[in-house]
């Protein structure tokens, strides 16, 4: 399986993206630049965490109205797997990928801590590895991931199972303790904990390979449909 | 040449924990009167163009990118200036 890691300026993320894919997950990727157009040639969409543009206007905004959001389009139009961390959730949510806003921490304070997500939804692309309702251990390290939506938007996320995971605890303020939600069809996630930084237990956790793994295990389910 | 200045804020109903700080720092330094305070942004843009458009222009750039509908709302000023 082939994984992309789409490069911004300012992505600061990447380089753990990376490392979790090849190192950790052991399958094939390679850096793409935010100058080029296309996707096609890949398996899976990584938009990783960091500053793109320097967080300049609003999180997410300029890096969401370049040439490769086409290529990010495409990517979940054609039902690949596209995953946004952090930066990269801000990233889908300014591209229209998924739905709502990202307001200031609550507390006003940059966090940067392990928490412990609820798995809400196991039976995604993202997710199937996890069991139903798990607490897992994966840190957090953001100023803006009080996530917000209207609540017709709310109802819809809840209706088709669009969250994916919530926090055990209130830690930004986000509406339901969301921590990362999918788009309707399923292919889309975005969240605000790196899975990518806690691929090993010298990390303190392991708990997010499982992540990369399930992506891979649905990749490999769908591969052997098809072929 | 014109002069367009776009107001960006957070919408009403939206949490806006800038506004919330600074509020509290101001009732600290005594002015207690003050009852709330909300943050927002403004965005000078020096256009070229002919009057007719610019209305049209701008409020294109902030429903593509100035602004982002699910929680900010906006408005702009437009001034004839010289040009430099």
């Amino acid at each position: 399986m082939k994984f992309a890691v789409v490069v911004f300026p300012g992505s600061n993320c990447d380089i753990d993206m990376y490392h979790a894919i090849q190192d950790e997950l052991g399958e094939e990727v390679e850096y793409v630049s935010y100058q080029e157009t296309s996707l096609a040639d890949y398996d899976a969409v990584l938009l990783p965490g960091g500053f793109s543009f320097g967080d300049y206007l609003r999180s997410g905004a300029i890096a969401a109205r370049l040439p490769i959001s086409e290529g990010i389009k495409q990517a979940a139009l054609a039902g690949k797997p596209v995953l946004g961390v952090c930066n990269g959730f801000q990233v889908l949510l300014e591209l229209g990928l998924l739905p709502g806003a990202m307001r200031r921490n609550r507390q006003l304070t940059f966090l940067c801590k392990p928490v412990q997500l609820i798995v809400e939804n196991n039976v995604t692309v993202f997710t199937n590895s996890y069991e139903n309702k798990q607490a897992i251990t994966v840190p957090v390290a953001h100023g803006e991931g009080n996530y917000f939506c209207d609540v017709k938007t709310l109802d819809q996320l809840k209706k088709n199972n669009q969250i994916a995971f919530t926090y055990a605890d209130d830690v930004n303020g986000s509406l339901e303790r969301i921590a990362g939600i999918t788009n309707a069809a399923g292919n889309v996630l975005g969240m605000m904990p790196h899975p990518e930084r806690a691929v090993d237990e010298l990390l303190g956790s392991a708990d997010g390979l499982k992540m990369f793994q399930s992506i891979l295990q649905h990749w490999r389910e769908s591969h052997a449909i098809t072929s | 040449m014109f002069e367009v200045n776009v107001f960006v804020t957070l919408k009403e109903a939206v949490l806006d924990p800038q506004g919330t700080a600074v509020n509290h720092s101001l009732h600290q330094l005594g002015y207690n009167e003050v009852e709330d305070v909300r943050i927002g942004k403004v965005l000078t843009l020096k256009m070229a163009g002919e009057k007719a458009s610019v209305e049209t222009r701008v409020t294109e750039m902030c429903e593509k990118l100035l602004a982002n509908p699910v929680i900010e709302d906006y408005r702009f000023e437009i001034k004839e200036v010289l040009a430099q």
